[in-house]
């Protein structure tokens, strides 16, 4: 099933991980964010209500 | 086509930065007629004055022109023969960096002691003033170090024939690395510490200006031809000395609002 | 009805929030499928072996880097001119993204370069060209950080995006003139699809659509992050001041 990448494993293999690992790190890291923002903006609407 | 279209072609590149550079020129002596009666040139005049109490203007970037040029060879080793291959490009780079460095100086003070406030407020436009500022840090800082240039040429064992284009090429680029600098300089006139920032800022936009001007200077000093890179760096001059004031000024009233 | 509408920040987040499920379910689709169609069962090239597997990422996030920076250039303008805020908020959500993109074009060019060129880095008209793009993504991100007043920030990083396309411009021809490289034009850029083969032609095509949703999907959702942050930051402003 694997391709047989002959000399150039490192090279291949290299590109995948580092890609995949930065654009799963932007993912992650909006994904973090948006939530914690949400959260955020949620708690000072409330009490502004409430208080 | 004929030899007179092939002769327009070759021609017309230079033709073009030539009228660049004129109507550069002439809007700038236009700035200096219009304005003698409302102060803009003691402006200029005071530039020098300010250049040294904010300590020191001309000496400072003389001073690390110099000190990037001794420490070269340090790093490198003293082999004349390499020293000599790369000494247009150091030159290049030390003069870029002591411009970089007196950047944060242009508007300053004048944000500290408020006076660039009232210079907003001043029937000058802000387009002349950012221009007069840009000015005035080349003459305070670009002028010597281009003429500061050829003697720390000798320190590098830079060859005959280039002490002529360093010169050539200093001279023309360092009025672009004023006026772009100007640029970074309003964009972080408020900031606190805005001074790694506007290198950071600055620098990219330096980086055409390096290219063609480091490369007139070493094609010089191998005994190429100069022409296509020496035209490319008279029009970044023009290019930036005619637009980016403009850009400039709307940084500096939206930073004054 | 016009585009404009979404301009209003509680429309565009009611509409991208429709939108965002699809966009990201499309965006992950076409990147696995791209993706393992392109390492797993594709030939290897005759002339680069099995390194032209790296093609699925290096054009695709090079393109998007460059268009990325479009995309912060147009939204810019429409703030300039239209005074939108959530046009520049979006440029401001679209950087990052931009810059990780960059850095993938660079990275994965690093790595292909090794075995074909024999060295990590060579100072090559388009990876410099590459380098300096990330280098105005650092100065446009780190002036947004830099200032407090929301406003002033989104006028000032406007007008740097302007200006820092022009001279991006200008680097890019600068640094064509300076050296002649080694990037075999033709075969790697999209305008000559005629040089790729079809076998490599139809994955990449997926891969290309994988990350266009997903800088879609990004900015969409960074976006709402940053109006929901500035809409606490107003709130907050406005407590202090009562």
């Amino acid at each position: 099933m694997t391709p047989d990448l002959g000399k150039y494993a490192f090279a291949v293999l290299g590109s995948y991980v580092v890609s995949l690992v930065l654009i799963a790190a932007v993912i992650v890291l909006s994904l973090v964010r948006s939530r914690r923002v949400r959260a955020e903006l949620k708690r000072i609407e409330e009490r502004l209500r409430n208080g | 086509m004929g030899p007179e279209a092939s002769l327009l072609s070759r021609i017309a590149p230079g033709v073009l930065w030539i009228g660049a550079l004129l109507a550069c020129l002439l809007s700038l002596d236009r700035i200096f007629a219009l304005d003698w009666e409302d102060g803009s040139l003691d402006l200029l005049a005071t530039a020098p004055r300010l250049a040294v109490r904010a300590g020191g203007g001309f000496g400072l970037g003389l001073a690390f022109f110099l000190i990037v040029t001794v420490l070269v060879p340090f790093g490198v080793g003293p082999e004349a023969s390499l020293l000599s291959r790369i000494a247009p490009g150091v030159l290049w780079i030390g003069a870029l960096l002591a411009c970089l460095l007196s950047l944060d100086r242009i508007f300053a003070l004048d944000w500290e002691d408020g006076s660039l406030d009232l210079l907003a407020t001043a029937p000058l436009p802000m387009e002349g003033i950012v221009t007069i500022k840009a000015l005035a840090h080349w003459i305070t800082t670009g002028l010597p170090l281009v003429l500061a240039a050829p003697l720390l040429g000798v320190l590098l064992n830079l060859p005959q024939a280039g002490y002529l284009w360093v010169l050539v090429s200093l001279a023309l680029g360092t009025p672009a690395l004023s006026v772009i600098g100007t640029f970074g300089a309003a964009l972080t006139v408020g900031l606190k510490r805005g001074g790694l920032l506007l290198s950071l800022l600055v620098l990219p936009l330096y980086v055409p200006t390096l290219i063609f001007g480091a490369e007139v200077a070493r094609r010089g000093a191998e005994g190429l031809t100069v022409q296509t890179p020496l035209l490319m760096l008279a029009g970044i001059s023009a290019g930036t000395i005619a637009l980016l004031p403009f850009a400039s000024a709307a940084v500096l009233r939206i930073n004054l609002r | 009805m016009s585009i404009w509408e979404y301009a209003n920040p509680v429309k565009f987040i009611r509409a991208t929030d429709r939108v965002l499920p699809w966009v990201s379910a499309l965006a992950l689709v076409c990147l696995v499928t791209g993706l393992i169609w392109g390492f797993f069962f594709t030939p290897e090239d005759y002339r680069q072996g099995s390194t032209v597997k790296i093609i699925y990422l290096h054009v695709p996030s090079a393109l998007m880097a460059i268009n990325a920076w479009i995309m912060m250039l147009v939204a810019s303008l429409i703030w300039i001119v239209r005074r939108h805020h959530v046009s520049a908020l979006a440029a401001r959500a679209a950087a990052p993204v931009g810059t990780v993109f960059t850095l993938i074009a660079l990275a994965t060019g690093a790595l292909w370069g090794q075995p074909m060129w024999g060295t990590w880095w060579a100072w090559d008209p388009r990876l410099t060209s590459f380098l300096i793009l990330f280098l105005f993504y650092l100065g446009y991100m780190a002036l947004w950080a830099a200032i407090e007043n929301d406003d002033t920030a989104a006028d000032l990083t406007s007008i740097l995006c302007l200006v820092g396309s022009v001279f991006a411009l200008l680097s890019r021809y600068a640094v064509n003139f300076w050296n002649q490289g080694l990037h075999q034009g033709a075969s790697l850029s999209l305008d000559a699809e005629e040089n790729v083969a079809d076998v490599f032609w139809y994955p990449l095509l997926v891969c290309i659509a994988g990350f266009v949703a997903l800088f879609i999907a990004l900015v969409f959702l960074r976006t709402q992050t940053e109006i929901r942050a500035r809409r606490a930051r107003a709130l907050l402003a406005r407590e202090r001041r009562a």
